[in-house]
């Protein structure tokens, strides 16, 4: 009962210890003598083992453990790194993130692993390189140094003499050793509860690692304090030792000559002192091999420290809120415009106007609060392709660019599937196997490029490889077997209109079907999903080149830019991201075709769509114009023109439902308020373009 | 029994033409006078469009069409009742909210003998208070079509 207030805590940090540890551990395949990662990945498994034994799940611990053993023989140069033994590790790291998620559905994380905790034991009680003995030895050396907490304090001249003086005048000075428990949850509210009762009884002249660490959980279980008291050890013992989760509290006594000796000590054997110092070991960078590792350990962490000290978790459930708010503002500012310009009174419009450029600023910030960088979509893709390329038995570099563009939650949610779907697609049947890429006169290595920028109100994402391409004839003659297209129509088609083809349901080109990309339903369900999020797909290929898939998609989906158009007295919006262009038209220009009336649109002939048809618009009279207002709109590759009345303009809206009751009216996505206060409708012009 | 501890059922009631109904309160979001209502194209005949009550887009249902009486002219009178059933918002549009009265539940007669129009398939009782005929309507059926 009590473990559940920590449960989305723990799900939360599980998870991103696991990206931490499957980034790193791809970091170490391609730097597989970078002892540093290793360490990384060792904390991320040892603080996931402390949580995971805490809340109960055995399992998940269990397996952790194991891992942790082969990650500390990698580390101590006992076993060395190898694509077969990241493989296991890798395996490992899948099925903890398997765990995670079942705990996250209200599992209980219980999971068959006997086969990879085997496969990880074999790896632990793998031969030992020998020849690495006298390195191992001083590693080993660190530590040990490190477990006992032996008096390894160092002491500049300052506190010596603050040490030497107290003694002289009576007080004790101690050494203590704290351990705390290994499956502490807060161990900086332990590090600050035995500071406290420290500072109540005496003085501390230092503390290893520094304070500043030690409130920042910079630490393993253990840290180590000087100390001048008047009360005796035994005392003060008992008084730590009250502290909860504390294991293990040593005290020494300084006396003069222990004194000496650990400053001997220093000089003796600098490893053990820069353990304790991570400052001066990076001035000593060259010592030796494990100083550098410690010390490269410890930048990196307290980089990690500084980025983290700058944001704050705020819960999605407030962002909504706020945003819902700030939508409620946007109805008032267009009321508020309305209203001012009927007035027309100076200082009204002045104020407004001013309103309305702060609330612009308002709203960018408002939503890029809601903004989250694709990077959490992204960063679980290097590992898929590696997976997949092992099982394809292809040799593929994927290539992460623009992994900080910002996106709306809303759109980051759901755009993961799809992207999976592309990807697989590219690597399975977009890159070549090795020796038809040698054939060909390509690196035997594919290259997938997965790209992400911003471009104007819209978020680009590109998959590239350069693999086989798409054959325009085989997805020609497949299309027509299908019963996609017909022969007659598939004469007039572009080669982009023919490769957008592979998108349409049914459709799978690989000869083998393969279980990774599937048997053609991911493509079509891939372009529905960016439809139904306001964006488009559209597919580039050069046949023996490659292929580029890029995907455009609306930065939010709350809020959005409409023409504003009126038919008789009714006003309808339509999404300004479907429309080309407005034009004005003479009656003689529409042409009769088959029952369809059309327009010739440079070039292009573009059927007209009478809105007051569409949506049986009362006329109280018919008017016969001979100028039409014409809005070109277009889906895919497709146009139309929507003849309207008249423009009203452009505006910023907001997006709100037809509630529960009206659903799937044809036609029509959804409802804005105006100025006024009355209600428009959305036009959905992807409906009226089937 | 005695009589203090009836139990009753507070409803709202509304005119339509020249009949009383009744909705229970706990139904009931809230009475609005009028106001401009956005027709919302190819729905049912009896769905008028949709209002922003508050900002919130809420459907309104025009009763007199839905039960097939007459329409009459929109007078000063006209009144739209809020109503949530299931997550849903819907507003009526009826001649008068005329009353919130306590009805005894035992006065409650489940089988409407007396009424013989067309709105007999949305009734779920009549409750007959002195003078005064009261239809209970029934929401489900109000709002899912049958038809």
């Amino acid at each position: 009962m009590e473990v559940n207030q920590y449960l989305e805590m723990f799900i939360e940090e599980s998870k991103e210890h696991l990206q931490s540890c499957s980034d790193n551990l791809l970091e170490l395949e391609k730097n597989p003598t970078d002892l540093a990662i290793v360490n990384e990945i060792f904390r991320s498994a040892h603080t996931l083992k402390g949580m995971s034994a805490t809340m109960g799940y055995e399992d998940l611990a269990d397996l952790t453990h194991k891992m942790e053993n082969v990650l500390d023989a990698i580390r101590n140069d006992k076993i060395h790194v190898s694509p077969e033994i990241l493989d296991v590790v890798f395996e490992s790291v899948d099925h903890l993130e398997e765990m995670v998620m079942d705990i996250a559905d209200g599992g209980d994380g219980k999971r068959n692993v006997s086969e990879t905790v085997a496969k990880l034991k074999r790896i632990e009680s793998g031969e030992p390189i020998q020849a690495a003995t006298t390195v191992q030895m001083a590693e080993s050396e660190v530590a040990a140094g490190v477990a006992e907490l032996s008096s390894n304090l160092e002491y500049d001249d300052f506190e010596k003499t603050i040490l030497l003086q107290s003694s002289e005048q009576g007080f004790n000075a101690f050494e203590i050793a704290i351990t705390l428990r290994a499956d502490c949850l807060l161990k900086a509210a332990r590090v600050y509860m035995v500071f406290d009762i420290l500072e109540k009884n005496g003085d501390v002249v230092k503390s290893s690692p520094t304070v500043d660490r030690l409130e920042e959980e910079q630490f393993d279980q253990d840290f180590q304090v000087a100390y001048i008291t008047k009360i005796p050890a035994e005392e003060l013992q008992s008084k730590i030792m009250k502290v909860s989760e504390v294991d293990r509290v040593i005290i020494t006594q300084l006396s003069k000559e222990q004194f000496i000796q650990s400053t001997t000590q220093e000089t003796v054997n600098p490893t053990v002192v820069t353990v304790v110092e991570p400052e001066q070991v990076e001035a000593q960078l060259p010592v030796a091999k494990p100083t550098e590792e410690v010390a490269n350990q410890k930048s990196t962490s307290s980089k990690q420290a500084h980025a983290a000290s700058k944001t704050i978790r705020v819960s999605i459930e407030r962002l909504d809120i706020l945003m819902n708010l700030f939508e409620e503002l946007v109805i008032d500012r267009g009321r508020l415009q309305s209203i001012a310009t009927e007035v027309n009174h100076g200082e009204l419009n002045e104020t407004v106007e001013r309103m309305s450029r702060t609330m612009g600023d308002l709203q960018n910030i408002v939503l890029t609060m809601r903004m989250i960088p694709i990077e959490t979509v992204f960063n679980r893709f290097p590992k898929m392709v590696r997976t997949l390329s092992r099982d394809l038995k292809k040799k593929i570099n994927l290539e992460i660019i623009g992994a900080e563009t910002e996106l709306d939650r809303t759109v980051i949610d759901e755009i993961g599937d799809p992207l999976v779907h592309l990807i697989r697609n590219s690597v399975d049947h977009g890159i070549e196997n090795p020796d038809v890429r040698r054939q060909k006169g390509k690196p035997e290595e594919g290259n997938v490029v997965l790209r992400a920028y911003h471009s104007g109100n819209y978020v680009f994402i590109e998959i590239e490889d350069d693999g086989a391409g798409i054959n325009r004839e085989k997805v020609l003659k497949k299309a027509i077997s299908k019963g996609i297209v017909t022969k007659e129509s598939a004469l007039s088609l572009s080669d982009k209109q023919i490769n957008e083809l592979i998108l349409a349901s049914g459709f799978s080109t690989a000869d083998v079907v393969s279980d990774i990309s599937g048997r053609g339903v991911g493509l079509d369900v891939v372009k529905t999903t960016i439809e139904s999020l306001g964006g488009n797909i559209s597919i580039d290929s050069t046949e023996g080149v490659g292929s580029i898939f890029s995907i455009q998609l609306p930065l939010t989906l709350s809020i959005i830019s409409v023409m504003l158009v009126e038919i008789e007295e009714e006003i309808y919006a339509i999404p300004l991201s479907s429309i080309i262009e407005t034009s004005i038209i003479k009656n003689s220009e529409i042409l009769n075709a088959h029952n369809q009336k059309v327009i010739d649109f440079r070039g292009k002939v573009v059927p007209l769509i009478f809105l007051e048809e569409i949506f049986e618009v009362p006329r109280k009279e018919r008017i016969d114009d001979e100028f039409h207002s014409v809005v070109i709109v277009r889906k895919g590759e497709k146009l139309a023109g929507l003849v309207v009345d008249s423009f009203i303009g452009q505006q910023e809206i907001v997006l709100k439902s037809l509630g529960n009751y009206l659903t799937n009216i044809f036609a029509i996505s959804g409802a804005t308020i105006l100025g006024n206060g009355k209600v428009a409708l959305i036009v959905d012009c992807n409906a009226l373009m089937k | 029994m005695n009589a203090l501890e009836q139990e009753y059922l507070k409803v709202i009631v509304f005119q339509l033409a020249d009949k009383e109904y009744a909705i229970p309160v706990s139904n009931v979001q809230g009475i609005e006078k009028l106001m401009h209502i956005t027709r919302v194209p190819k729905t049912q005949r009896y769905v008028k469009g949709v209002i922003n009550l508050r900002g919130v887009v809420t459907p309104i249902i025009d009763l007199r069409e839905r039960f097939n009486i007459p329409i009459s002219v929109n007078e000063e009178s006209t009144r739209i009742i809020i109503i949530t059933l299931d997550e849903m918002e819907v507003g009526f549009v009826v001649d008068s909210a005329n009353d919130v009265i306590d009805i005894p539940v035992n006065s409650i007669e489940q089988q409407p003998e007396i009424v013989g129009s067309n709105e007999e398939e949305f009734i779920s009782g009549v409750a007959k208070l002195d003078r005064r005929l009261l239809i209970l309507l029934h929401l489900d059926k109000v709002l899912n079509p049958v038809e």
